[in-house]
């Protein structure tokens, strides 16, 4: 038995071969939620369960806020051949420049711009430094901007425990609440900051537009699909790359700003910021093929992931590791439909 | 000096181990980004028959779930030719993520009659040796190069190329499981989530800065160990915050990705391999 290349599967095989994989996917979950102790059926059902009333959809929405916006970044970093495994830490960069914004800067109308300005330029810089270690040290960007989600994660703890402690912080790791021009207004009484969820969108439909339609698209899409080729049209790899790096890492920094202007208020232990979001928003830009606009489907999908998790930890005190589990079961689940379907199996060698 | 050598080895063994395994991935041809999922699983698997049956069981227990992680990314990226990087991320996730949902019931629960943690490293530097004798030494080791340098000539010359890389997977992926095995039932015999702490990673990186060669794997090894150590020992008798202390590693591991590119990479590094393309 052997795999051929299969160049043009039919839509069925395709079908077939994605339900396969997502139905074991689904039985290896329910045998680690029978392994943990509980009914599949009952954990499935929980995990589902945000979709049944309003509060849980809106809980879903503000989970899918922080993964659009990576997701749409981490999306054209995959078309470009950047692999950015680092969006977490420059999440909690964003954050850290949007605190800065709103604790040690005078407040004022103006505190909003400043937050998303230094918040955003902290995550691009974050990102622009791991493209600038891969263009002129030749330095895998996968390990350095994962190596740099430790280094992130440090300086947020070093800051809230050290010279960012709050005055009423008694004890706990976190700043002092910010004021109220630092705090970010919610679609109507969900807790969704409407600001980040329209920069998620715009991101996804100007980033769609960049890459389908201009000649800087054209460029990022050559030089991720055949770098030799973008050398011998005489692309500017290097430049290109730390374009679309920077990119992806000031949507990440917009992403970290929404989360602690407009959810917690202050900045507080990594764990506390994001809940995975920058490998779950791996998820979503896989997912959506690399296409910045089919994140604005598999962000709220993987949202209803984060949410049902949040679910099964309230009603069966399960550990939120769940979500990786189920994270790393849908994306194997995915490559391996992919791959299946694009193999034919000869039975004889 | 004696003592911080001592400490360094010790810390420098489960290092020393996952990388070991990772290497031998790379050198046919396969990145494992699964080591930090595949070792969480292997300590967990590793202590929990520990606490049943007894540590030696518990041992091979870990690279048994070592050799199956190995194999399993093996499916995807071998057999199914699906992306390295991407299976091996899914890997590392599902790994830690069922490691700290099925552990819970573990956590802080001692382990009385723990593994010397001596013998396994001295056990780690035997494997390090043995590993550059079958890689330059052996017929199979000759395979594993050359599939990993270039699959096409081996295929051509009859060598098994998915077999090579599925051998290499599983016997690495049971050195990473040993690694495992290592941090719940020597170096710290207990299991708490999240023990693994970020070691997987810094072994991947330390695949590139010893060049994939087992020898200078050991001796990075031994040096993030000593720096661990000196983590410890210094904290708090310099003016320096404890998390500069906890980021140091990584910062070193962006170092040396800076210093030693990935010039002397396998040739076929990362790419599956097609018959007849």
């Amino acid at each position: 038995m052997r795999l051929e290349l299969d160049p043009n599967p039919t839509p069925r095989k395709v079908l077939l071969a994605y339900a396969l994989f997502l139905l074991l996917a689904l039985l290896a979950l329910g045998v680690l939620f029978l392994a943990y102790g509980v009914a599949p059926l009952r954990a499935y059902g929980l995990l589902l369960s945000p979709l049944t009333d309003p509060l849980g959809l809106a809980e879903v929405a503000r989970r899918a806020v922080p993964l659009l916006l990576i997701g749409a970044g981490l999306a054209l970093g995959f078309r470009v051949g950047f692999f950015n495994i680092g969006a977490e830490g420059q999440l909690l960069l964003g954050a850290v420049g949007a605190t800065y914004a709103a604790l040690f800067l005078p407040p004022g109308p103006w505190t909003p711009v400043l937050m998303f300005l230094f918040g955003g330029g902290l995550g691009a810089l974050w990102a622009g430094l791991a493209a600038w270690l891969k263009v002129r040290f030749g330095a895998s960007e996968i390990l350095t901007t994962l190596m740099q989600n430790y280094l992130a994660s440090s300086l947020v703890v070093y800051l809230v425990a050290g010279p960012w402690k709050g005055q009423m912080a008694l004890g706990f790791l976190y700043t002092d609440r910010f004021p109220p021009e630092a705090q970010l207004p919610h679609l109507g009484e969900t807790l969704v900051p409407w600001p980040t969820l329209l920069f998620g969108v715009a991101a996804a439909f100007l980033l769609q537009l960049l890459l389908s339609r201009t000649p800087l698209g054209f460029a990022w899409r050559v030089l991720g699909e055949n770098p030799q080729a973008a050398r011998y049209l005489g692309l500017k790899e290097g430049r290109l790359l730390l374009l679309a790096a920077l990119t992806s890492g000031l949507l990440s920094g917009l992403a970290g700003v929404g989360e602690v202007a407009g959810i917690h208020l202050r900045l507080l232990e990594p764990a506390q910021i994001s809940l995975g979001y920058g490998f779950t928003a791996i998820l979503a830009a896989w997912l959506a093929r690399g296409r910045p606009l089919g994140v604005l489907l598999t962000a709220p999908l993987l949202g209803l992931i984060l949410a049902g998790a949040d679910a099964l930890k309230l009603a069966l005190s399960m550990p939120f590791r769940v979500v990786d589990v189920a994270s790393g079961l849908l994306l194997l689940a995915l490559i391996g439909a992919e791959a299946v379907s694009r193999h034919r199996i000869l039975w004889r060698r | 000096m004696e003592e911080a050598l001592l400490r360094a080895v010790l810390f420098g063994t489960p290092l020393l181990l996952a990388s070991l395994g990772a290497l031998l991935g790379e050198r046919s041809g396969v990145v494992n980004l699964g080591v930090e999922g595949i070792m969480a699983l292997a300590a967990l698997a590793a202590f929990a028959v520990a606490l049943w049956a007894s540590p030696p069981l518990g041992l091979l227990a870990g690279v048994g779930v070592g050799v199956l992680g190995g194999v399993f990314l093996g499916f995807f990226a071998v057999t199914l030719r699906a992306n390295q990087f991407v299976a091996g991320l899914a890997v590392a996730a599902l790994g830690l993520g069922a490691s700290g949902l099925l552990g819970k019931r573990y956590e802080g629960v001692p382990l009385e009659h723990p593994l010397p943690e001596g013998g396994l490293a001295l056990l780690a530097l035997l494997l390090a040796l043995g590993l550059h004798h079958l890689l330059y030494r052996t017929r199979f080791g000759l395979h594993l190069r050359s599939v990993g340098e270039n699959p096409r000539a081996a295929d051509l010359f009859g060598v098994s190329v998915d077999g090579v890389r599925y051998g290499a997977l599983a016997l690495g992926g049971g050195l990473i499981g040993l690694a495992g095995a290592y941090l719940s039932l020597a170096y710290r015999p207990s299991w708490t989530d999240g023990m693994t702490a970020g070691l997987g990673w810094v072994a991947v990186a330390l695949v590139i800065l010893a060049a994939w060669e087992p020898l200078r794997a050991v001796l990075g090894a031994y040096l993030f160990g000593l720096l661990f150590f000196l983590q410890f020992r210094l904290q708090g008798s310099l003016p320096i915050p404890s998390e500069a202390f906890a980021a140091m590693p990584y910062l070193l591991v962006i170092l040396v990705l800076a210093l030693s590119g990935r010039a002397r990479a396998p040739k076929a590094l990362g790419q599956p391999f097609e018959r007849g393309r």
